[in-house]
């Protein structure tokens, strides 16, 4: 009796079953380091929250980009609408009061 | 004549190498564009160890393309073909679990691996987690992904045995220890996968157990062949 063994050529074989678009979408955020705030690198399917973190963590941090890793459904993302964009940002263009430019920032100080 | 000096990296350095080369086979295969990524970063881990440890040995070009056959030290387990998904998850699982276990053991002592696995360890973990997520997903999943899991780890549960026979060289590892340490984890996993661990033999009738002594089995011959044409074909060449 021989010893059963994996079959070759089987890769592809039988996957055809559960497509990848199955799987929910979700947003990605790195903190590239301690001091900084998460900033959104992308997005990536993954069938749970827990595989979306390696998934993430696989993508988006191989070149030692980040410390920490948030993943978030994209379905909870709830974005601004494009329609709205005149009422939503314009009125703060013309408020320069409104930016700390009237500050001397001290050396040494980078993410401000 | 390829120079080779005794020494365990030797073995541990196959064992890397060829099972980086078989992950390397999902490229372009894998089920979903993100796996592919997460198994190519576990190859490029491997290929790194793989280097380290071949060069302690000897040349790492000449012993990764010019050795035979029967000249390769690594594990049988190593070499089996991918299969289906849940094959190469079950691969993963017997593999990295211990690799995990003997590169703790060997980073805390004095040898010359110690470095290497010392630094190594933290990749293996990583490698060990991802097979036992994935483990837990498809035994926990759908009837078919439990089927084809189980179906894995009872095809590769043959080739576990050899992993826990003495390597020359690593004298001072305790391989009983180590195997107990090994089917405490690996048992609670597939307990959490809903899986049966495996009855039976850790060796098959006639193979296993031998890779170590340079007997393969026959899916070797063909992977050595894909790796080894290129430099066989153009010694020498640089791109």
């Amino acid at each position: 009796m021989t010893t059963p063994r994996p079959t070759e050529g089987t890769a592809t074989a039988g996957e055809t079953t559960t497509r990848p678009t199955d799987w929910p979408l979700w947003e990605v955020f790195v903190r590239s380091r301690r001091g900084l705030s998460h900033t959104h690198a992308g997005s990536l399917h993954a069938p749970d929250a827990e595989m979306a973190l390696r998934n993430a963590r696989d993508l988006y941090t191989r070149r030692s980009e980040g410390v920490s890793i948030w993943v978030v459904p994209s379905t909870q993302v709830t974005a601004s609408s494009p329609d709205e964009k005149d009422s939503f940002f314009e009125p703060a263009g013309d408020k320069p009061y409104r930016h700390p430019t009237f500050y001397e920032i001290p050396d040494g100080v980078h993410h401000l | 004549m390829i120079n080779v000096t005794a020494t365990p990296a030797l073995p541990l350095g196959d064992d890397a190498l060829i099972l980086s080369h078989r992950l390397g086979e999902w490229a372009g295969h894998a089920p979903v564009l993100e796996e592919e990524v997460a198994l190519a970063n576990i190859a490029l881990d491997l290929l790194g160890q793989a280097r380290v440890l071949l060069s302690l040995a000897g040349d790492e070009d000449e012993l990764a393309y010019l050795r035979e056959e029967r000249q390769f030290r690594n594990l049988q387990l190593v070499e089996q073909p991918n299969g289906d998904f849940a094959h190469t998850i079950a691969r993963q699982l017997y593999f990295s679990t211990y690799q995990e276990l003997l590169f703790e053991h060997l980073a805390a002592g004095e040898s010359e691996l110690a470095p290497l696995a010392g630094k190594a360890v933290k990749e293996v973990a990583y490698h060990r987690d991802h097979a036992e997520q994935w483990t837990i997903r498809l035994g926990d999943g759908t009837d078919e992904s439990h089927t084809r899991m189980q179906r894995a780890l009872d095809t590769l549960w043959g080739f576990t045995g050899e992993m826990f026979e003495p390597v020359d060289g690593l004298e001072a590892v305790s391989w009983a220890t180590l195997h107990d340490a090994w089917t405490t984890r690996v048992t609670a996993i597939l307990g959490q996968a809903t899986l049966t661990i495996p009855e039976g033999p850790q060796r098959g009738a006639w193979t296993a157990g031998a890779g170590r002594q340079g007997i393969h089995t026959e899916p070797f011959g063909r992977l050595l062949a894909e790796m080894q044409h290129l430099h066989r074909s153009h010694p020498g060449a640089t791109w």
